[in-house]
């Protein structure tokens, strides 16, 4: 298994769940390494279904956002599926401002997103 | 609130480094957070600024690190008035392609203006477009609204 330096990745009921290792998302460096490491998921290890927990995450810029919407495309790409969880409200208004709550699947909990994995 | 309503002022000239701007917007959080902020307003300006000092740095000044952003700051405990300025030509802000769109929703860039704009209580970008200045007044203490 991979090593990474900006998320921790488990995995339950055959769904990757990557926490961030970061509070602020905004080093632009930081960013560029979770891109790498987000699409490592997806183009190396070959996980289809990831579920992003924010828990513990105050901040991110919109260059993480765009990161977000690169995995987005990779895991669309391989017929697998996304969903993220525990979003700061001020995070997820910033989502429903820039419409990305349309592309992205955001769920209140883990919990919530892992029993939505099932349906 | 603090009792003691004192403006903090704050106005340099940096080098178009992303690393140096991120340090000028923690200490424009830090002054905020002395002032007694809510967090949910924090958040916005830390956004806004962010979107307007990157668009500076980045499209502005074209990361040539020679080229200066002018960052001017004022907090008090009620408004926060935050003024970005490049060496660029400006850019035209009234007739950008709308990020919300179907065809462009999945597009990396372009969110910047659209998040300054609703974020903030007023933005205004001066004529040729190198300059915008953004100002939050303070929300009441509600907590944001988690759906």
């Amino acid at each position: 298994m991979a090593t990474y330096r900006r998320i921790s990745v488990t995995e339950e009921d055959g769904v990757s769940i990557v926490r961030f290792v970061d509070k602020k998302i905004v080093d632009s460096g930081s960013i560029e390494q979770l891109g790498e490491e987000l699409n490592a998921l997806v183009t190396v290890e070959k996980r289809a279904n990831i579920l992003l927990n924010f828990d513990g995450v105050d901040f991110l810029s919109s260059a993480a956002l765009n990161k977000l919407i690169s995995l987005n495309t990779k895991v669309k790409g391989i017929a697998g599926r996304l969903k993220l969880s525990n979003l700061r409200a001020e995070i997820k208004e910033v989502f429903k401002i820039t419409k990305l709550d349309r592309l992205f699947d955001l769920r209140a909990t883990q919990d919530d997103a892992m029993a939505a994995f099932k349906l | 609130m603090p009792s003691i309503d004192e403006t903090w002022f704050l106005d340099k000239w940096i080098p178009s480094d992303l690393g140096v701007a991120h340090e000028i917007i923690e200490e424009l959080m830090q002054a905020m957070e002395k002032a007694g902020w809510p967090g949910g307003d924090m958040f916005h300006v830390q956004m806004a600024l962010e979107e307007a000092i990157v668009n500076a740095i980045e499209h502005g000044n074209q990361r040539i690190v020679d080229k200066k952003v002018r960052v001017e700051f004022e907090v008090s405990s009620l408004q926060a008035r935050m003024r970005i300025t490049d060496e660029g030509l400006g850019f035209d802000h009234r007739n950008l392609a709308d990020p919300t769109s179907e065809e462009r929703l999945d597009k990396p860039r372009g969110r910047g203006v659209l998040l300054i704009r609703e974020l903030m209580s007023h933005s205004e970008y001066n004529e040729p477009g190198n300059q915008v200045t953004l100002i939050k007044n303070r929300s009441s203490d509600t907590p944001a609204e988690d759906d």
